[in-house]
C-alpha cells in the first residue's frame, strides 16, 4: 500500500493517503482491516468523497461480469465495473442501463453509494430503484447480501450512503430492454427561468428530461435554458440506413485534454461569449433529431480528462436540489446571485425530480441544479452563499459533487445526516469507514 | 458466415498479462483456454469472459516447473491450440537468488527451463501440422544481463534466445514464432516498485500488443518502442564502460 497524492475528478482537494488496488476478497479485508477505510470506484466524484480517512481501496480489481439473465435481463457483476463496461457489452444486444448518470465511467459500486440519478429520475427514480441486492463487506470482514427484502436497512443506508456503510462487493441490477443504440431527442428553447419550468411540467411524459441552463444570463432572460427531451428509438422509426443494425451506433471520435488549460481562459467574458454561442446554437438545432446513446448521455465523455480545462487549480461542482413549492423563488435567488458574481460555468444543468427514496438518496420532488467552478478563493465564498439560499429554501446538497461544504450545512439541509452518523457509531462502522469527506461532514 | 478464429491457450492465464490477454483474444473472437495452478479459481474470469465477448474461456490446471507432466499436457486434443501464448515468469528477488540456490533456481526454471520446453512441445505438434502460432512473453531484461536483475535477466534471455532458435527452425513449416518483450508493466508482480510512468505499460497494453503482433505476423515486438531504443543503447555500451554503470 503506498502514499500517493489523490483527488476526486474535480482534482480538489487532493490530500495524500494511501492507497491500496487489492486483488482478491482476502486481500481486499487485509487492506479495509485497519480501519478508516474507503472504497474508491473510478474516482468520478467531484470532491473527497472516495479518499481514504486512513485507507483509499481501489475497487478497480474487482470488475468481472459474473451472471446475466437475458430473459430478465439481470445482471450480477463486481461492484468495479465499469457503466462503460456494460454498455459495450449489454447494449449490441439490446440492453442499457435503466438509470445512468452524466458519464459512463463510473463503477457500478459508484453508482450505488452516491445512489445516481439520470435524466429520467423525474419518472423512472434513481440508480437503486433497479438494484435488486447488494453484497456489502462490513465492518467486522464479513459479507452481508441486502436487498429491500432482507437486510432492508443496510440496503436503504448503502444506497447513497458513499461507502460509509461497508465496500460494496458485487450487486445485482436490471437492465432496460431497448430497440435500438438511438434516442429520439427533442430540444425545446425557453427564454427564461419560468418558460424552462412550464417546459419541464408539460414534459412530465418524456422518459429523458434535462436542460442546459446559461447561468451568466440575467434580467429578462435570467434562467434562459434549453431543455433536452429524449427517447429511446424504436427500431422501426430509424432512418433505413441505421434500421439494418438498429443496435450499432458509430463509435465517436474521442478527444483527449493533455494540457492544463491556463487559469485566465476561463473567465467571465469567455463563459459568457461560450454560454451566448450555445444558446444561439441551441435555437438554431431546435425541433426533432436522432442522437447516438453516446452523444446524448455522455456529451463530456468525448473529451477524455475534460476536467483539466480548469487548470491546475481544479474546479468544485454545485448541486443542490429544492423542493417543488420553492423552485423557483430559490433558483432565482442561485441564479442572480451567479450570475452577479460573475463566476459562470459551462455545465449548468437544470433538471426535474421525481420521488426520492430512503437512507441518505439525494434526490426528491422538485428541481435540481448542477454548476461548477474554478477552485479560486471567490468562487468557494459564492459557493458558501449558494448553501444558504439552498437551506433558506429548504433543499438539500448531493454529496457525490461536494468538496468544501460545512457539516452545520450538510445537518441544517437534511435531518438524515445525523441519523446516519447515529446509526454508524452504533453499529461500529464510523472507525471502520470514513473519507475526508465523512470526517469533513461528521457523517 | 466467417471461419471461427482459433483457440488461444494462455500460458499462466492467472497473471494479469495473461488475464488481459485472454480478454484481448477473446474480444478479437478467439475461444480462450486459461492454464494455471488451481484452475477451478478461475471460475470467474471464465464467466466473465464468456459473458462479455460470447466466446468460449476454460480454465485448466497447469503447473510450468511440473516438468514429467508437461508432454502429456502439450499433447492433449486431437490437435494443438492454434494460438499458444506463454507469459508465465518469476522476478524473483535479486539478492535472495544471489544467496539461495534454490531460489535462484526457481528464477531459472520458471522463466526458461519451464516455458521453453512446453513450447518446444507444442513447437513439435505445431510444426507436424505445418500451422500455428507461438507467443513467448519475454523481458528486455534478457537483452544484457545488469546486476539490478541478472538471474531474472539471464533466464529471459535463454528465452529469447530459445524463442528465435525456434523461430528459425520453423520459419519454413508455417509455424510463427514471436517474441514480446514488454518493459516494465504494472502488474501484481512489480506492484510497489517505483516505475518511470512514460517507460511502464498497463496489461492491457501489453495484451493488445500480443494480439497484433499475431495478427500481423511479427517476429519481435517491443511493446513500447521506446525500449528498442533503450535497450540498443544498452546492449552497444562498452563492457569496460558498462561494469561501472547502476542500471
Amino acid at each position: 500500500m503506498g502514499m500517493q497524492e489523490i483527488s476526486g475528478w474535480g482534482r480538489f482537494p487532493r490530500r495524500f493517503a494511501r492507497v491500496a488496488a487489492p486483488h482478491g476478497e482476502a486481500a481486499l479485508r487485509a487492506a479495509a482491516g485497519g480501519g478508516g477505510a474507503v472504497a474508491r470506484g473510478n474516482g468520478r466524484a467531484y470532491g473527497d468523497s472516495a479518499i481514504g480517512s486512513a485507507a483509499t481501496i481501489e475497487m478497480r480489481r474487482f470488475n468481472r461480469i459474473l451472471a446475466f439473465d437475458s430473459s430478465s435481463g439481470r445482471l450480477v457483476a463486481e461492484a468495479g465495473v465499469l457503466l462503460s463496461d456494460i454498455i459495450d457489452v449489454f447494449l449490441p444486444r439490446g440492453w442499457f442501463p435503466y438509470v445512468t448518470p452524466g458519464t459512463k465511467f463510473v463503477t457500478l459500486g459508484g453508482a450505488i453509494a452516491a445512489d445516481a440519478h439520470g435524466k429520467n429520475h423525474h419518472c423512472e427514480g434513481s440508480f437503486g430503484a433497479f438494484v435488486d441486492w447488494i453484497d456489502v463487506l462490513g465492518a467486522d470482514g464479513s459479507v452481508t447480501r441486502a436487498s429491500p427484502a432482507s437486510n432492508s436497512r443496510l440496503f436503504e443506508w448503502t444506497l447513497g450512503g458513499m461507502g460509509l456503510t461497508g465496500i460494496i462487493l458485487r450487486a445485482a441490477i436490471r437492465l432496460r430492454p431497448v430497440e435500438s443504440a438511438w434516442i429520439s431527442q427533442k430540444t425545446l428553447p425557453a427564454a427564461n427561468l419560468d418558460a424552462a419550468l412550464a417546459a419541464f411540467e408539460t414534459a412530465r411524459e418524456a422518459t429523458y428530461s434535462a436542460a442546459w441552463i446559461d447561468c451568466l444570463a440575467s434580467g429578462d432572460s435570467l434562467g434562459r435554458s434549453l431543455l433536452m427531451l429524449g427517447e429511446h428509438a424504436r427500431a422501426a422509426d430509424l432512418p433505413p440506413a441505421q434500421r439494418a443494425a438498429p443496435l450499432q451506433a458509430p463509435l465517436r471520435r474521442k478527444r483527449r485534454v493533455l494540457w492544463n488549460a491556463p487559469s485566465a481562459l476561463l473567465n467571465r467574458c469567455t463563459v459568457k461569449a461560450f454560454n451566448a454561442l450555445y444558446w444561439r446554437q441551441g435555437l438554431r438545432r431546435a425541433g426533432e433529431s436522432l442522437v447516438d446513446w453516446d452523444s446524448f448521455f455522455y456529451p463530456l465523455d468525448a473529451v477524455l480528462g475534460w476536467n483539466r480545462i480548469y487548470g491546475r487549480r481544479g474546479f468544485v461542482q454545485f448541486q443542490c436540489v429544492l423542493p417543488t413549492q420553492s423552485a423557483r423563488a430559490g433558483l432565482v435567488a442561485l441564479l442572480s446571485e451567479t450570475s452577479a458574481a460573475g463566476q459562470g460555468s459551462f455545465l449548468a444543468v437544470l433538471k426535474q425530480f421525481g420521488r426520492g427514496r430512503g437512507g441518505l438518496s439525494f434526490p426528491m420532488p422538485g428541481y435540481t441544479l448542477a454548476l461548477d467552478f474554478p477552485a479560486t478563493v471567490r468562487a468557494l465564498a459564492l459557493l458558501d452563499r449558494l448553501d444558504a439560499i439552498t437551506l433558506e429554501h429548504g433543499g438539500r446538497f448531493y454529496l457525490a459533487k461536494d468538496a468544501r461544504m460545512a457539516a452545520a450545512s450538510l445537518h441544517r439541509s437534511d435531518p438524515r445526516a445525523a441519523r446516519f452518523q447515529a446509526m454508524r457509531r452504533k453499529e461500529g462502522l464510523d472507525t471502520a469507514f470514513a473519507s475526508a469527506q465523512s470526517e469533513r461532514l461528521l457523517l | 458466415m466467417n471461419e471461427p478464429k482459433p483457440g488461444v491457450m494462455i500460458l499462466g492465464g492467472r497473471s494479469d498479462i495473461g488475464l488481459a490477454a485472454a480478454h484481448a483474444f477473446a474480444r478479437a473472437g478467439h475461444p480462450v483456454m486459461l492454464a494455471a495452478r488451481e484452475a477451478q479459481s478461475l471460475a470467474a474470469d471464465c464467466q466473465d469472459i464468456s459473458l462479455r465477448y460470447g466466446a468460449g474461456a476454460q480454465a485448466v490446471e497447469f503447473d510450468v516447473l511440473a516438468s514429467s507432466a508437461l508432454p502429456e499436457f502439450a499433447g492433449a486434443g486431437e490437435a494443438p491450440p492454434g494460438i499458444v501464448v506463454c507469459v508465465v515468469g518469476l522476478m524473483g528477488d535479486q539478492r535472495e537468488s544471489e544467496l539461495d540456490p534454490a531460489a535462484a533456481a526457481r528464477v531459472m526454471r520458471s522463466n526458461f527451463e519451464g516455458p521453453a520446453l512446453i513450447l518446444g512441445l507444442y513447437a513439435e505438434r505445431m510444426a507436424a501440422l505445418g500451422r500455428g502460432t507461438i507467443v513467448g512473453v519475454s523481458s528486455v531484461a534478457g537483452d544484457r544481463g545488469r546486476a539490478s536483475n541478472y538471474v531474472y535477466g539471464a533466464a529471459k534471455a535463454g528465452f529469447t534466445a530459445f524463442l528465435s532458435g525456434l523461430r528459425n527452425r520453423l520459419a519454413r513449416q508455417g509455424v510463427q514464432v514471436i517474441t514480446v518483450k514488454p518493459g516494465f508493466v504494472a502488474t501484481r508482480m512489480t506492484e510497489g516498485l517505483d516505475l518511470p510512468r512514460a517507460l511502464t505499460a498497463a496489461p492491457e497494453e501489453v495484451a493488445e500488443a500480443i494480439l497484433h503482433a499475431v495478427e500481423r505476423g511479427r517476429d519481435v515486438v517491443y511493446v513500447r518502442p521506446v525500449w528498442r531504443m533503450i535497450m540498443a543503447i544498452i546492449r552497444i555500451l562498452p563492457e569496460r564502460l558498462f561494469k561501472k554503470t547502476s542500471l
